[in-house]
This record gives structure tokens, sequence and C-alpha cells, in this order.
């Protein structure tokens, strides 16, 4: 099928950026949305143009590192899925793809579709961990969990922080990314013993790195390639009532 | 402190709180209005002045205004950071599947807001006598004011934006209290849209029958 | 260097890692904080090791390529992680793990590594609890375990199908309360150029910051590589694309040993090839054949759909080759079974290389949902990835290039050749032979990392106490940097046609064609001779846009390039004169009568530790002998 794609080009962080046009001719319905952009570099990069800049890994869906924002989502239209994993076969003959980088002040644009996503990193570094030293673990099962909440916390585990509940939040909220790590410590005995240091923490490294604020507008659990569900956010909030 | 007052979350709960307690002073108001109905200006002027000087009512007033002034000024200032949060937008726009009148409350919010001042001007501050007018007869004030087609234009119109703003801040406000539960969520949210229907519905019922059918 | 000294303690199996730790020399904590260690990469036992070194109170300074340490692709390991707790009451101990990994390996592994793998993985899952790990549990609230091919336990802790991300995020979390208290520094999007050597000890490295280009010296009294396997020397593997050899090149070409480079895992189980585009294989995890049955039709070129194949015109090959484990062989077993049937055509789907894997049967005992409980997540990627529902259709399967058994030599210390020098994780050698087991490689990073590392490094720096921060001034830091700026600016200037992916591509069909599941002297001959070939193209006709002072992404993949060319010859020698067939290396001279492999114990009972003589040189074998103490080599039968 052909394609016209309008993608964001930047060559650095302060340099100016524009959307440049490129017409693709023969796209095939079974390839991945980065292996049809892998062919669009092929030709640029033969044609001695400078190819297009994603940030991209594992393409399973699972190291977070892929994610542009296409025609209006995070990841693209098709739900529960990332960028890597999204297949050609949604798009169709002639149709124009608008390729974007994720949009917020803690994630600037690093070059092209790659933005710097420390801002995660740096949340996570300022509680989102169990303190406990290798070597001091007690017995696995000398702790026994639920089900239902090991469950649970599992369910709010699978993030892979790829960003695209900021991307998706009209506010430029981290509020699910957080609230993820949040619940996945508050679900489990283990996680309890610092939870109130540990929330407090989060918020306001969240808060200085300039996120914007929540407004439950629920963007974020439509986009989330992993399916995280908003009731983790009341969850953060709770803890966060709970820290004071 | 400050991080305990300031922090997004605990701006979100203020603001929560002083919605819901605005939200429930909404139906209070409404009944009262429903007097208005009546050929006989007495039951009406008597619940003003009721309201207008019962010592409980009095602290209810001033923790209503604390509310107003409270939910403004952090909207007003949630909605900056928000904004500042995204200094690029997107061409491509949001296509992202939400609730749909979460996205324009600050707008819904600024439109009930210039209402309410309008509203303050009839009647609010002529009881504090910072304008001209009776305060013992607010009945006829109100009769008045619906014979005026613009008004009860401004007026049906204002009231239809305060549903669109109660239909993401009912259950909006239970979301960032935290109260969130696997089966009473979904009953919050039904009763959610009854309220943002009721409630309006009820006004602008009072509205109309004034203007076009006395 | 030449010599190979394992450095085994002496003493009985079980006693050699306690009586070890008990001897070990040690550092005062005072003295541990002025003593720096670089950690390359950030998976399980990269993250791992800078998290206890940094608890330890040494300083860390951790790099890695992607954006975020959250990233190491140990994130992608799905099916679970092994240890001997025997939650089971199934007879499980230590020595059976050990036992089993030494089996599975084909009797190609050092004992005393092993032992001690399989007798810390239960402080492994230990840490992982109270680190926040959201493992599977049962009903009761302890934890659950599922099977994993090759054994007869159930010995596998898992957090559905996403393991490998759970264990990941777990380290992740513990390496972040190091840097929040500054004991280890996190250096991401750098990648690794060049190693630096002072008076024959590792003492830095030369980084590139993959943001601005820039060429950076980092100094340290130690240097430890945690920085995985090879797998994508097949261009398409189940591996990160963006992984690769070349800091363990790098290394190796500083003096580090190679060893047995040509045992390489092709993992049974993953999507096929479906278009000519495809970048990469998505490995469907090994656990799923605990309740999928995998079967091609009995009758050659039978294109029906697989659903109206009747029962008894199925072919369940694992079952009726291997009934005592069935569908449960070991990955290199399954492998060539599916090669086998699918060169002899009975292949299914377009392609006629893949094979049915079955969930027909459980479903109907167990019910959609406990199979859904088990690998909802996996079901969902398949069908995202092929567009079928597994839930009504048979998964489509084909082998992939999976895990690198062999690595960089390292001794029961877990340094390499080179004196400060440390290999961890996948990118050692050490613990599975010719052939890993399902679930342990999470399981030997994690122990590597966390537990055996941090014990070990301590016996050599404590004679680095009195060695001041060392300068990154020194001439052997200039000297090397301009060596790697200078390969740099080379690749750059050849400005010829084609992209270092169109050659990474060309590689990988040259060694999936020639020294991949089955090997034999004519192809491997023919693949040296062809890889020789495509080094001189690559250096005569390669294109890359942009300069070296920029984030390039181009200039990154033609590095990793050239350095996979070079290695993969090294590759292929080792499995040329490996003339025997054991575990993943299938010579086909080399087979019993009946297709299965034919270990020969007398002459290839040793580590090929390869040595770099330099660019025009042959390498050097170095054997490192296997001595069985505790284990008599059989023969590996799992029928």
């Amino acid at each position: 099928m052909k394609l016209t794609l309008k993608i964001w080009r930047q060559k650095n962080a302060t340099s100016k950026g524009a959307f440049m046009t490129y017409k693709m001719d023969d796209v095939a319905p079974e390839m991945s949305f980065l292996e049809m952009l892998d062919a669009l570099n092929k030709k640029l990069v033969e044609g001695s143009n400078e190819p297009v800049a994603f940030d991209h890994d594992c393409r399973e869906g699972i190291c977070g590192s892929c994610g542009m924002y296409i025609n209006g989502h995070p990841h693209g239209p098709v739900p529960a899925v990332t960028t890597c994993l999204l297949s050609m076969r949604y798009f169709k003959d002639g149709d124009t793809v608008w390729i974007e980088p994720w949009r917020a002040k803690p994630f600037p644009v690093i070059k092209d579709l790659i933005v710097d996503r420390s801002a995660f990193d740096k949340i996570q570094s300022a509680g989102g961990f169990i303190s406990i030293n290798t070597g001091a673990a007690p017995e696995a099962n000398s702790i026994v969990v639920p089900r239902k909440d090991s469950d649970n916390a599992f369910d709010s585990a699978v993030c892979i922080g790829c960003g695209a509940c900021v991307a998706a939040c009209k506010n430029a909220s981290a509020m699910l990314f957080v609230s993820a790590k949040i619940s996945q410590f508050a679900l489990l005995p283990q996680g309890r013993v610092e939870a109130k240091e540990r929330v407090r923490a989060m918020v306001d490294k969240m808060d200085e790195l300039g996120f914007g604020n929540c407004s439950n507008t629920g963007a974020c659990e439509a986009e989330c390639p992993k399916q995280i569900k908003i009731t983790n956010i009341a969850r953060l909030n709770r803890e966060f009532y709970k820290a004071f | 402190m400050y991080k305990v007052l300031f922090s997004s979350i605990s701006k979100k709960f203020v603001m929560a709180l002083a919605g819901l307690f605005l939200i429930l002073f909404l139906p209070v108001h409404l009944i009262i209005n429903f007097m208005l109905l009546k050929n006989d200006p007495g039951p009406f002027n008597k619940a003003a002045h009721f309201m207008a000087t019962f010592p409980i009512v009095k602290i209810i007033e001033i923790l209503l205004i604390g509310a107003i002034l409270v939910h403004v000024f952090y909207g007003i200032f949630l909605q900056i950071q928000n904004w500042l949060a995204r200094p690029v937008g997107y061409v491509s726009g949001s296509k992202s599947e939400t609730s749909f009148f979460s996205k324009f409350m600050i707008w819904t919010g600024a439109s009930v807001l210039t209402f309410l001042i309008l509203h303050f001007f009839n009647f609010y501050f002529i009881k504090l006598g910072f304008v001209d007018g009776n305060p013992e007869d607010f009945y006829s004030v109100a009769h008045g004011l619906f014979k005026i087609p613009a008004y009860n234009y401004i007026y049906l119109v204002c009231f239809g934006i305060l549903g669109f703003h109660l239909f993401h801040a009912f259950s909006s406000a239970f979301q960032t209290l935290g109260l969130n539960h696997r089966i009473w969520t979904p009953v919050v949210k039904v009763f959610a849209w009854i309220y943002a229907i009721a409630i309006p519905a009820g006004f602008a019922i009072i509205s109309i029958t004034l203007w076009q059918f006395r | 260097m030449g010599t190979l000294n394992s450095k085994i303690p002496d003493g009985p199996l079980s006693q050699k890692w306690t009586k070890y730790k008990a001897s070990v020399k040690l550092v005062n904590p005072a003295n541990k904080k002025k003593l720096e260690i670089i950690v390359i990469g950030t998976g399980l036992s990269g993250a791992g090791a800078a998290s206890a070194l940094g608890e330890l109170g040494y300083s860390v300074k951790n790099f890695c390529y992607q954006d975020s340490p959250r990233r190491a692709h140990s994130v992608a390991a799905q099916g679970g992680i092994n240890a001997a707790k025997n939650y089971q009451n199934d007879g499980d101990s230590i020595y059976r793990l050990f036992y089993d990994m030494i089996k599975g390996g084909d009797y190609r592994a050092r004992e005393a590594n092993v032992y001690r793998a399989a007798e810390v993985s239960n402080q492994v899952i230990d840490h992982y609890t109270a680190l926040g790990v959201p493992f599977a549990r049962d009903y009761g609230g302890t934890l659950d375990t599922r099977s994993f091919g090759g054994v007869q336990v159930s010995r596998t802790f898992y957090a559905k199908g996403q393991t490998g991300q759970q264990c990941l995020l777990g380290c992740y979390s513990s390496l972040n309360r190091q840097i929040k208290k500054g004991s280890v520094v996190m250096y991401p999007r750098r990648e690794m150029l060049d190693l630096v050597i002072i008076d024959g000890k590792a003492r830095g490295i030369i980084a590139r910051n993959l943001i601005t280009g820039e060429i950076e010296r980092h100094s340290a009294h130690a240097v430890v590589l945690a920085t995985g396997g090879y797998g994508t020397i097949y261009y398409m593997s189940t591996l990160a694309v963006n992984s690769n050899a070349s800091a363990a090149w790098k290394a190796h070409k500083k003096g580090a040993f190679f060893a047995n480079p040509s045992f390489l895992q092709i993992h049974p189980t993953c999507v096929p090839q479906l278009n000519q585009f495809q970048s990469k294989l998505t490995l469907m995890s090994e656990s799923l054949r605990n309740d999928g049955r995998i079967w091609v039709p009995k009758v050659k070129g039978d294109k029906r759909p697989s659903n109206s194949i009747p029962e008894d015109e199925r072919d369940y090959y694992l079952e009726r080759r291997y009934p005592a484990f069935g569908n449960l062989v070991p990955r290199d077993v399954a492998s060539r079974a599916a090669k086998e049937r699918c060169d002899a055509g009975y292949g299914v789907g377009e392609t006629g290389l893949a094979v049915n894997l079955d969930f027909r049967d459980s479903i109907k005992k167990q019910g959609k949902k406990a199979i859904e409980n088990k690998y909802g997540n996996l079901f969902d990627m398949y069908k995202t990835i092929t567009g079928i529902d597994p839930y009504e259709e048979p998964m489509m399967i084909y082998p992939a290039g999976h895990y690198t058994m062999g690595g960089l030599w390292v001794n029961y210390e877990l340094m390499t050749t080179v004196k400060g020098l440390y290999a961890i994780g996948e990118s050692n050698f050490s613990d599975h032979g010719a052939n890993r087991l399902g679930a342990s490689s999470l399981m030997q990073a994690a122990g590597d990392g966390y537990f055996i590392l941090p014990n070990t490094i301590s016996n050599y720096l404590a004679d680095e106490i009195r060695v001041a921060k060392i300068s990154t001034d020194r001439p052997e830091f200039e000297e090397t940097e301009k060596a790697a700026t200078w390969r740099l600016e080379k690749l750059i200037s050849i400005n010829g046609k084609q992209t270092a992916s169109s050659f990474h591509k060309r590689l990988g069909k040259i060694m999936w064609d020639y020294c991949g599941m089955i090997r034999n002297e004519e192809g491997l001959k023919k693949a040296l001779t062809l890889i020789s070939d495509l080094k001189t193209e690559f250096w005569s006709d390669l294109k890359v846009t942009g300069t070296i002072k920029e984030m390039n992404p181009e200039l990154e993949k033609a590095g990793r390039v050239a350095d996979y060319i070079e290695f993969a010859s090294l590759l292929v020698t080792d499995a040329l004169e490996r003339r025997e067939s054991c575990g993943a290396h299938f010579r086909e001279e080399f087979q019993t009568p009946d297709g299965e492999a034919q270990r020969n114990d007398e002459e290839f009972a040793y580590v090929a530790a390869w040595e770099y003589a330099g660019e025009d040189n042959p390498h050097i074998l170095h054997k490192e002998e296997l001595k069985f103490e505790e284990v008599e080599m059989k023969v590996r039968s799992y029928k």
C-alpha cells in the first residue's frame, strides 16, 4: 500500500524542528510500524539523507523504548500495543500518517522522535524501591501474600515506563506511571514498611519535574499499552492522604 | 508545609472537597427556587430571609464563598500548570477515548463563574448591601428578571454548561479523594449522570415556567 | 596470559563456595568507598551487581546503551526463574538442579560453577520476593512454581509470562535505591567503545555518549562486563535488536579469552518469519510447552487448516520420539526435531517453516480461564503479531536464535583472563555448557550479579586499596580513545552505498544457514569464506550518514556490525574445531543412527578458550579440561 508520512524532524535538542513529508510506495500489511520506518530509513541512508531517529529495542512490546505519537494516539490507533507491535494492517492504502514525538515539558526532544524520559528514572530513584540489602531477605515463603493482592500488584507492576500516559494526558501528567509503582508496593506486605516515605518522595519528585496535574480524564488508561487502570491513581491518592 | 498544601495531589484534594461542597449546595438552592413557582411571594421571601439571617446558615455561607474562591483559585492554578506542562502540542490532536467533559472543565468552570458573578450582582450583593435594591423581596426581583428573554437565554445556557461541568466533576471528585470501589464507583457514576441532568433541569424548569407561562 | 587457571577451590563440591567465601580476602568498609568499579550493562546481572556493590559501599559507575537501565533485555525473559526450593515436595534439591544443568548442558560446563549457581538460586528468590517482585502465588499465599523443559520437577518461579520484566524491575528498583544514595552513578545512553588496560589490569573504558556523540573516558579499579549475549549475530533472533557483542569483543581483543563461542541456543518456540522485512523473531515462552502439544500433519504437504486435520492424522512427534519427556524435552532437542520435520516437508503455514503448538486439549481439560491465567499475555502478544487467535487455532512456531552459552572465559571468581576485568550473566560462558535449560538464565544472571561477584571481586580489590583514583589523563586512555575515534571516523569515511543493517542481514543469513541449528564441515568452511568476503565488502561499501559528534544511530549500528563480522569468523572457527555434537552444537557428521547428538568426551570434554592474536593472525586455542568429579558423563537421553 501507499502511505504519506508526516514525520517530525529535529536535529537536536536546541534546534527548531519541522514536519517533513515522505512518500512510501510499498508498505506491506505484515510489517510492523517500526519495520515500515526501517524501510524508510534504508531508503534515506542509501540516498545520503539522515535517517529518522527513534528509540526502539526489544521489538516485542516489553522494554518500553519505542513510543511515538501516531495520528492522535500514543503508540497509534490500536489499543494495548506498543509502536513496535503495531501492525501496518491497521492502515489503509492512501492514508496520511502523522508521526510526532511525545510532547511534555519533562520529556524534551533529543532528536526527531527521540525524547528524554530520564524524568521517569528520577521519580523511581526518589522512592520506587524497597530498602533491602542483598543477603538480608527472609525466606521467600515466610511472608504469605493473598493471591488476590499479589495478582493486583502484578497488574500494576507490568508498566513498561514508555511514557504513553504522559504523552496522552492533556495535562502531561505522570500520575498513572507513578500510581502503578506505588500500587505495586502498596499491595504487598514487603512494600508497606516504607509506604509513607515512598509516596511522598515520588509525588514530590513528580511535581518538581514539571509534570501536569491529573484531571481524571482517563486518556492515560485508554492509551496505556499495558492496560494499567486509573484505579491505581485512586489508590495513589489514598496512599498520599495516608502519608500525612 | 508548602509541599503539603501545594503538591499536585493536595491541590486536587482541595479542589474535590470544595467542589463537592458546592455540589451539595445546589439542591438546597433549587428547593428554595421552586418556591418562586408559587403565586404567593411569602414562602420564598421567608426562606430567603431565613437563609440570610439564621446563624448556622451564616457559617455555611462563609464556607460556601470560601469554597468558591478556593475552587476557582486552585482550578486556575492547576490549569496554568497543566498548560505549562505541554509547551508544544500535537498537530494530529488527541483522539484518545476519554471522559469527554473533563477536557473543558476550565471553560465550563469559567462560564459558570461568569454567571455566578452576574447572579451575585442581582441578589447576593444586594443582600450584602454592595448594590442597591430591596433584600426583603427577592421574589419580585427574580420574577422581574425571568421576564427578560436575554436573561433567560443566558440562564439556560449557563445551567446547561453547569450540567457539563457536573458530568465530570461529580465522579472525578470521588476518584481524586481516592474513594474508588469495585461496586460503588459505577453506582456513583450513574448517580453523577442523573445529578448532572436533574439539577440543571430543575433550574431550567423554573426559568422556562416563569418566562413563558406566567 | 596463556595458561588458564580456573581457580576452583579444593574440597567437596558442596563445600567449595562456602569455603571460598570464608577464606576470601575482604576490603575494609572505609576503603570500599575509595574503590571505583565500572559495570557495563543494567540487566539482571549488571543492575544486580551494581546495586549489591553499591550496598557494600564501593563507588560504582553503571553504564547502559538504552535510555534507561529499566530497558535491558533481561526485561524480555518470559517463562520463569529456577530455584531449588523444593516447595512442591517433588524431590528437588540443590544437587538435582545442579545435575539437571550439567546434564542439560551436555557435560560441557564447569561443575563447580554450576553447583554454585544452583546453591545461590534460593537466595535469589528470597531477594526478589523481598524486593517486591510479584511472583505468582497459590491460594494459600505461598509462591507457586511450574515445570519447564528438560527437568522432571516443578521449580520454576514465574510472574505470568513476564518474569524477566518483573525480575529486572526488581533489580532496577534496588539500583535506584543506590542511585539515590549516591553509591551508584548511572550513565545511560553510553556505549562502551573500548577497554583501557594499564599495566596489564583493566582500569577503565572509553565510552561514547550516544546523545552528544562525545567520547568519554572513565576510570576504575575494576571493570565488570554484564553485556549479555550475541544472538543478534543471526540478525533476526529473539533478542532486542540493539543487543550486541561489541563490548565483549573489544575486551576479547584486549586479552580476554572467548570461550565456546559456537554454543548458541536456538529456541524452539518463536513466532516464525512472516515477511521479508521482519526485524525480529518474537519468543513464545517455553512454558507454553507445559500445556501446548506440538504436532505436524502426518501427511507430507498437508495444507488443510490445522483445525480440520483429524486427531489420527496428527503427528505429535516429540511425544512419539521422546515419550519420557514428551513436549518438555530440552530446547536444542525440540528445535532440531522441528527443523527435521520441516526439512522433511511436514511443516505448516505458507512457508512450511513452522510447526503447530496446540492448546486445544488443555483448554478442553482445564478451561479457557486457567489457560488465560497462565499465558494470557503470551496469547495476546501472539495474536497482536500474527492476527491469529491461539485460543481458537494452534500457534505456529519455529526455532530462532536465542541465548548464547558461550561468552568470555572466566575463572571461578568470574574474572576473565584480563586482571580486574569480570564478566557476569550471559556475557560469560560458565554455567550452561553446550545448552541452557529453560528459566536458568535469569537464575544465573541474578546469582552472578547479586551474590557471586560481590563476594569474589573483593579478593582482587583487597590488593588494590593502595591504588589511588586512576587519572584519565594517562597515556593508555589517550591512545585507546584515539584508536576508538579513528575507527568511528573510518566507518563514516567509507561512504559507500549499503547500510549497516543490510550487511547485518546478510551476515545473519550466512550464520543461520551454515552455523545455525545443524552444522557441517563443508558449510562452516564456506561460511568462513563468505564472512571474509563480506568483511571486505563492508569496509569498502558501507554507508553511514551524519557525524560522530551527534546522536547517530547509524554509526552505532555500523560499529556493532563491524564487530559482529569479525566475531563471526571466530564463532564459525570454534564450530569447525569442535568435531562432535553436543547440546546446541550439532554437527551433522557426528550423530547416532537415530539422529541424536553424538558427543565425543575423549577428545572434546574441554572448554575452548580462544585468544586473540592480532588482526591478521589466527586465534590461538586454549583448552580448559573439564573434570567431572561428582557426575558421570552419560549419553543425554530424554526418551
